[in-house]
């Protein structure tokens, strides 16, 4: 599993503290786009957005590309790491869900061989 | 009674896996040991499922939980920190065959969310687990892996009682 240092899980959790960058990253997830696009999408001045942007791409997390006079958002390079570590994240939610469903499971597995008992007697 | 139970060794717990299986496809598989029927109920009646749905690991609790486990019946779970809400999820179950089969949609998000497919394949008294999730579109599936990147990670939410903690002590002066 990828191993986060203090100040990247620092920089990804301040950039994916705030809602509407998260709603640039799954919009960017779709495809890429401009600062000015993006600013329509959420309703938001360019200066804002620009800033929203600039969060993203100090964690890594979107880069961005001017040609001419439009600056192209794209996701970054931390994509692919972050894929692979939100699916270990992702498989150790499931894992404590499924420890604690065991003793769930483990209870009911004992009420029935007590009421298969009683039954019988 | 208890003693000899007390001498029984510690049930080893299986191992869960998580997969990306294709673009679109997000597989997670888990075996159990009791039969299909057991588990099954623990995933259909909702007095059971909010036991285990929601560990400690993920610093939430279920505040709601309504299923009602037929065709075309919805559910809705409503998870909240120190009692207020910070997020819903919500949809209906478009299969359901008792011991076997559990399929539902999940409708929270703006677009059409993935459908989630559950099997229970018993076999030798134990039940393999297997939970599919079908995503829209591949961009729907990276999108929740990019948004969802800060969820389910302890480290964060202890990075982020500190910074309640950090904020609740510096309310007033901002």
């Amino acid at each position: 599993m990828v191993q986060y240092s203090q100040t990247r899980l620092d920089a990804s959790f301040g950039a994916l503290s705030d809602a509407t960058r998260r709603g640039v990253l799954e919009q960017l997830g779709r495809s890429d786009a401009s600062i000015t696009d993006l600013a329509e999408k959420f309703h938001m001045t360019l200066t804002g957005m620009k800033k929203h942007v600039g969060v993203l791409e100090q964690a890594g997390l979107v880069t961005t590309e001017k040609v001419g006079r439009v600056r192209t958002c794209k996701l970054g390079p931390r994509r692919l790491e972050e894929e692979t570590a939100w699916i270990e994240r992702y498989r150790q939610l499931w894992a404590s869900r499924f420890d604690e469903l065991d003793k769930v499971v483990e209870e009911l597995k004992q009420k029935e061989k007590a009421d298969g008992r009683k039954k019988r007697e | 009674m208890d003693a000899r139970r007390e001498s029984e060794p510690t049930p080893m717990k299986n191992r869960t896996t998580t997969e990306r299986k294709s673009d679109r496809e997000l597989v997670v598989t888990r075996t159990f040991n009791a039969p299909a029927r057991i588990v099954f109920e623990a995933w259909t009646k909702p007095e059971l499922f909010k036991r285990w749905w929601v560990p400690k690991s993920m610093g939430m609790s279920l505040l709601t939980c309504e299923m009602d486990v037929r065709v075309g019946g919805k559910y809705r779970l409503v998870f909240g920190v120190g009692g207020s809400k910070v997020m819903e999820v919500f949809g209906k179950y478009i299969e359901v065959t008792p011991h076997s089969r559990l399929v539902w949609t999940n409708e929270e998000g703006d677009e059409g969310g993935a459908i989630t497919t559950l099997t229970f394949e018993e076999k030798g008294g134990q039940t393999l687990l297997v939970k599919h999730d079908l995503y829209p579109s591949k961009e729907a599936l990276d999108g929740e892996l990019a948004s969802g990147a800060a969820d389910g990670l302890p480290e964060q939410l202890e990075q982020l009682d500190e910074l309640l903690v950090t904020l609740g002590g510096s309310v007033g002066r901002s």
